[in-house]
């Protein structure tokens, strides 16, 4: 069906109403943010409105460089942790009788509905020496004596991963259910076993969707400053745990919308190359 | 012995029973055509066969090996799909080539075995096209190619022909054909479509409910039929209730048929004849009357139906072989005795 091109003003009409959600939503904050990101900050106040770089310059320094490194490490790492995880567990959940199927997805939602803070506390007991995982491993006779996992990287990546998880395997399972099975049957009857089938055409035929998971939870990853805090050293602190310091905690609005700013032009370059590079890899 | 055997292939789904005791055998290099409405069993069978399913009771044999057990990637046999199930991340010659690389062939092999398939399948020089750029033919034939690029033992299609307009399909059931003649593979399609079995197969396997109806060539099944169901699937026919006396000469409608003997024993039957053996004739000189209800001119071919007993009885036949009748006229009307099949309760 071909439509018209709009010819009056009212034709627009069903577009304000986005319009203006976006407006008062997303680009005034956003904009008041950039502002903000070049005031002037008063030393034991709030700041003046002014047009200085110097929140900026101070954000290019080795220390700030290292933090925005490993936040960017931490992210895509849990991204690729919960892709890898998630693709075996949806498919296989796919292939379920609808009604476990819908067992599963309430259970998965339920994490969701976990806070945070439960989340963080719940794995640093799991972590810790006294009570944790470790006296498990000990009571079956693989431990000499229990130790403390957290705080660590692992103990940041395995709370980051827990809290990412459910949201990539209900990204993924409206692609794997829609997904033809006579697409596995057939690499089956033309020799390939059930594993090779999955890495060999399963993967594949599901690129676009594995690409936008991955972005979608580097972005969740991405914001996270909780987890950080409660599971990891300060050494393993984001970007967003620094962001939230200057912000409540040193008052200085403009140095954090000036780190703001910055990760988010450092994310889009990121999701913007990834696309191009699976855009490039479709053609060739 | 070679080629493929069935015995007492059972699959249930929970209570459902799909497919009962199936009894086949497929000798070497024959092509059979699984015919049947939906729902009779007859992709489940052939999934079992494909190894896609498992039966719940009985065996399968393949060149005397039991290969009920064996997974479906070691079977060593192709099967096109409904749905051709094409890999859509791979251009034409990759998907050709999807089971060679599989197997470990080096790069040149793969790609003179892709050009011969390809030139076997009237599409040369299509290897490096996007399989979403192909007309619904064109897939098929690469599903075909695909399928048949190990040389499989067993080439298995699954309503392979069904997402074509009936011109293409027509078209390509010939091709299928010639093509597994000229490769000599044993071949089962399954299909809902009887002219289509009639076309391609050596043996049409005629499958309701579950169980195997009738197997045989397709003039066997279409002239001999073994019961009410095969003679109603295939082709349209008239089934005539006859009752016998005590020395077998079969009465309709009051009427005594002149030769038709019913088997000893049988008081009951019913008879199938095919419309183009009924003959109609002056009232009176057949074995019964009755009064046409309507004429159906189709050009070619004129279908007459005659109300009989209660009963509508069509006749077809070509224009010039046919008395001129019209609506609301009497005839009488020929059953000869040697047309007429008697089938089992």
């Amino acid at each position: 069906m071909k439509r018209e091109a709009p010819q009056s003003v009212a034709d627009y009409g069903p577009l304000f109403f986005p319009a203006g959600m976006l407006l008062v939503f997303f680009v005034v904050p956003f904009g008041t943010m950039i502002a903000v990101s070049f005031f002037q900050r008063q030393q034991g106040g709030f700041y003046t409105p002014a047009f200085v770089f110097s929140n900026y310059e101070r954000f290019l320094s080795v220390f700030f460089g290292g933090v925005l490194g490993f936040s960017l490490m931490l992210a895509i790492t849990v991204a690729i942790c919960c892709v890898v995880l998630a693709l075996p567990f949806t498919y296989l959940l796919s292939k379920l009788p609808r009604r476990l199927q819908v067992i599963w997805l309430v259970a998965l939602l339920s994490v969701l509905s976990l806070s945070e803070v439960i989340i963080g506390f719940a794995w640093s007991t799991l972590f810790s020496r006294t009570a944790g995982i470790t006296n498990i491993l000990v009571q079956l006779g693989l431990m000499k004596q229990a130790v403390a996992l957290s705080p660590s990287f692992g103990a940041v990546l395995t709370g980051m991963v827990y809290q990412a998880l459910p949201y990539t395997v209900l990204v993924l399972y409206p692609a794997l259910v829609r997904l033809d099975p006579t697409l596995m049957e057939a690499a089956r009857t033309l020799g390939s076993s059930p594993l090779r089938a999955f890495f060999n055409v399963l993967v594949p035929a599901l690129r676009n969707t594995i690409m936008a998971t991955l972005i979608m939870v580097f972005i969740f990853a991405l914001g996270s400053y909780l987890l950080p805090q409660i599971l990891g050293r300060p050494q393993h602190w984001t970007l967003s745990v620094l962001i939230t310091d200057q912000a409540i905690y040193q008052s200085n609005m403009p140095f954090a919308a000036a780190m703001a700013v910055f990760l988010v032009l450092v994310t889009l370059g990121l999701v913007a190359l990834t696309l191009l590079i699976g855009r490039k890899g479709e053609k060739a | 012995m070679s080629g493929l055997v069935l015995n007492n292939v059972t699959k249930q789904f929970g209570s459902f029973t799909a497919v009962e005791n199936v009894q086949l055998s497929v000798p070497h290099g024959t092509f059979v055509c699984m015919l049947g409405p939906s729902g009779c069993g007859k992709t489940t069978l052939l999934r079992m066969i494909a190894g896609l399913d498992d039966p719940t009771g009985g065996s399968i044999l393949l060149d005397g090996e039991d290969i009920t057990k064996v997974p479906t990637h070691k079977r060593n046999l192709g099967m096109v799909f409904q749905s051709l199930a094409l890999f859509p991340h791979l251009s034409v010659g990759e998907n050709i080539a999807y089971p060679l690389r599989i197997r470990g062939k080096s790069r040149e092999e793969q790609k003179k075995r892709v050009d011969e398939l390809l030139a076997l399948i009237h599409l040369p020089g299509y290897g490096d096209r996007p399989v979403s750029k192909l007309s619904g033919g064109q897939r098929q034939r690469v599903a075909i190619a695909r399928a048949l690029a190990l040389s499989p033992k067993l080439f298995l299609l699954d309503e392979p022909l069904s997402a074509l307009d009936a011109k293409l399909r027509e078209a390509m059931q010939v091709e299928l054909r010639q093509l597994q003649q000229k490769l000599g593979i044993t071949t089962i399609v399954v299909t809902h479509d009887q002219r289509e079995a009639m076309t391609m197969a050596d043996t049409v396997v005629v499958m309701n409910g579950g169980h195997i109806r009738q197997a045989a060539s397709p003039i066997e099944i279409y002239r001999k039929p073994a019961d009410t169901f095969v003679a109603d699937f295939i082709g349209s026919t008239n089934l005539i209730e006859t009752t016998a006396d005590s020395s077998g000469a079969a009465t309709v409608f009051g009427n005594k048929v002149p030769g038709l003997i019913l088997p000893a024993g049988m008081q009951k039957a019913t008879i199938s004849v095919r419309p183009e053996d009924v003959h109609l004739t002056a009232p009176g000189n057949g074995a019964i009357n009755g009064i046409v209800t309507f004429v159906r001119d189709l050009g070619g071919t004129i279908e007459t139906f005659v109300e009989a007993g209660g009963k509508q009885i069509v006749a077809v036949s070509t224009p010039r072989a046919r008395p001129e009748v019209t609506a609301g006229q009497q005839v009488g009307i020929v059953l000869a005795p040697d047309v007429c099949v008697v089938l089992k309760q």
